[in-house]
């Protein structure tokens, strides 16, 4: 039995749904999780977390509440020391990607992203790499042992439990070297690509940044992300945060939706683990084409109208 | 004034990977610098002409076919390079030991950047590492630098576009993200010029390198298997849109 902290992320003071599928990989036999929460309402998210098996919620304060990526990295390691955990599992987020690194080299610890899969008996971690082209078995060893887990690996599965609350002060720690000068918020509404059930996503074929409107409307008559291939981002169609693939960002949704995108290794290495790709294409002869699971061959400009209309006539 | 880059040698990422032993990639494929690490090299060169004496140096760690990534480097700016010679893949908290280690040896560091995340071990991690051996602070994804007389300010990127505004004191470790620069690619009197630079070997053996807290090791490495079947949507686009709602609903079950 092995004590399992698990550092929990919100949004608006929500959590994040991606944490429900990080603690269910972290249930197994007879571990003990503890959710780390920094600076939140830890009481407001008992009950949330207890559903999938959480039995403490350690409510952590650190420097008078506001965001700073050493110190909240030293007050975890400050819970984690108090509590008696050597395991760490996080969300391999933007804020897990900030985080999750500096706690392993505070403790000098081993520390694998983007996990897929966590054997957490015999430390063992499964991820991609080589731009998602292999699937490595890492064995992490010391002390201490951290996982980033990729949003959307697992499904969440509830296993009631009975959560307490401790709280917990973290000390001041020592001067960092950083100092926050301010947070610049993201745009209005967007969706972090890497927590999407949906993806539409667009390339080269879409012609234009304007174009790409055809795209945000049907994203929003079914709920999806809007994405874009690196050639749509390069052409200033649309901003960096768009760009699925090795060199933007890793997804893994339900449905993957591209539109003028021909599938390039660079391009799949950021969605191949979708669980469904569809491809638009006016090409049969298009890379993504051998690759999906459903295609329609045609003019992306005369299709995603008719999927926005009969979306429509669906919802 | 020194800025330290780390630049990681990398399979191409258009390679077909074939798998050794189960546990390595066969290495006979193109071999590139990181994708990120070129806008780190790219950032330094930048960045020297606003520092007094700056030297640009690139630190590698990596198998000796490495010179060509470093040759690299210095066509696209770096003065002159280290290649610390390791005899087998080693995982990234011996690396930041590795790179700390020649990094010291050679000089004092005024600023070192790296890339955010290496293509091949997708590790996220090294620049953390490096920077808390040597007691400095580190950001990374850093979409903008501004050295200012006694620190630099940094832009690091987050969710959704949003950024943390980071005012870093020096020497400082930054990891540069895919919106710090466009990598300035070398021209053919560059290459040239960068022949004639030094690549200073260095065994990986003969550095004083502090064991470290722990360690990652391969198991098993195995290909990723592509087993979609693609099935055809036919008909008029009308017909093909109503067909792919059907599937989002009843297939995917996501609407
Ligand atoms: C180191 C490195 C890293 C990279 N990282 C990334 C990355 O992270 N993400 C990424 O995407 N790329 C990346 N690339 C670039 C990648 O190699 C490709 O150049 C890029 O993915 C191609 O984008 P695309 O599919 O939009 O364009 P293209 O390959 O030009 O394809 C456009 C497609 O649109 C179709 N089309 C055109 N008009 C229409 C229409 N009206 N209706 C329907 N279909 C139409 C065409 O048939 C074609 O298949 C990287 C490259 C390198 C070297
Ligand atoms: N073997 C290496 N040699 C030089 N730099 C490296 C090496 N490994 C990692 N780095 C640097 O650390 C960054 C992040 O790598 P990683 O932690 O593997 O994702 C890279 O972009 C490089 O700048």
């Amino acid at each position: 039995m092995k004590k399992i902290g698990l550092f929990i992320e919100f949004k608006d003071d929500e959590i994040k749904p991606a944490n429900d599928g990080m603690v269910t990989m972290a249930q197994g036999d007879g571990h003990e999780l503890f959710a780390l929460v920094v600076n939140a309402d830890a009481a407001a998210c008992r009950e949330r977390l207890s559903a999938y098996g959480v039995s403490a919620v350690v409510d952590i304060t650190a420097g008078g509440g506001a965001w700073h990526p050493d110190g909240w990295a030293d007050a975890v390691v400050q819970a984690m020391n108090a509590c008696g955990i050597e395991t760490l599992m996080g969300l391999t987020s933007p804020q897990g990607r900030d985080l999750l690194p500096r706690i392993a080299a505070v403790l000098d610890a081993p520390l694998v992203m983007d996990c897929v899969g966590v054997d957490l008996d015999r430390n063992v971690a499964r991820t991609t790499q080589y731009s998602g082209k292999a699937m490595a078995e890492i064995q992490l060893t010391g002390r201490h042992h951290i996982y980033g887990i990729r949003a959307g690996a697992v499904s969440p599965a509830p296993r009631a439990a009975a959560a307490e609350v401790h709280a917990f002060s973290a000390v001041e720690p020592t001067a960092s070297g950083i100092e926050v000068l301010s947070t610049r918020p993201g745009e209005a509404g967007t969706v972090d690509l890497a927590e999407a059930d949906i993806i539409i996503a667009g390339g080269r074929g879409m012609k234009s940044g304007e174009n790409f409107k055809l795209l945000q409307d049907c994203a929003r008559a079914m709920g999806a992300a809007v994405g874009a291939s690196r050639v749509a981002v390069d052409e200033g169609w649309v901003p960096y945060t768009f760009q699925v693939g090795q060199t933007g960002s890793k997804v893994n949704p339900k449905v993957y939706i591209a539109c003028g995108i021909s599938g390039s290794v660079q391009h799949f290495a950021g969605m191949k683990s979708s669980e469904m790709i569809i491809a638009v294409n006016k090409d049969p002869g298009a890379a993504i084409i051998g690759k999906c699971d459903y295609y329609i061959v045609g003019d992306l400009f005369e299709i995603i109208p008719e999927v926005t209309r009969a979306l429509g006539a669906a919802g | 004034m020194k800025i330290y880059v780390c630049v990681k040698h990398v399979p191409d990422s258009a390679a077909t990977i074939t798998i050794r032993d189960g546990s390595r990639i066969e290495e006979n494929i193109t071999f590139l610098m990181n994708p990120y690490d070129e806008h780190a090299i790219t950032e330094a060169a930048g960045l020297r002409s606003q520092l007094p004496d700056a030297e640009v140096v690139a630190v590698c760690v990596a198998g000796p076919a490495a010179e060509n990534t470093l040759r690299s480097a210095m066509a696209m700016g770096a003065d002159r390079s280290i290649l610390v010679v390791a005899d087998r893949q080693i995982d990234s908290m011996l690396t930041a030991r590795a790179l700390q280690a020649a990094i010291e040896a050679d000089g004092t560091p005024h600023l070192i950047l790296a890339g955010k995340e290496s293509i091949d071990a997708e590790g996220m991690q090294t620049m953390f590492r490096l920077a808390r051996y040597f007691g400095m602070p580190a950001a990374t994804n850093a979409v903008k630098i501004s050295l200012e007389a006694d620190g630099a300010v940094v832009e690091s990127e987050k969710e959704a576009g949003s950024r943390d505004i980071l005012r870093l004191t020096l020497p400082c470790v930054i990891g540069a993200g895919r919106g710090l620069n466009t990598p300035r690619y070398p021209t053919l009197p560059d290459i040239i010029k960068a022949r004639k630079r030094e690549v200073k070997k260095i065994d990986l053996a003969d550095l004083d390198v502090s064991s470290p807290g722990g360690k990652t090791e391969i198991l098993s490495l195995a290909p990723v298997a592509e087993n979609r079947e693609p099935r055809e949507i036919a008909g008029d686009a009308a017909a093909a849109a109503r067909e792919l709602v059907r599937i989002l609903k009843e297939e995917a079950k996501v609407l």
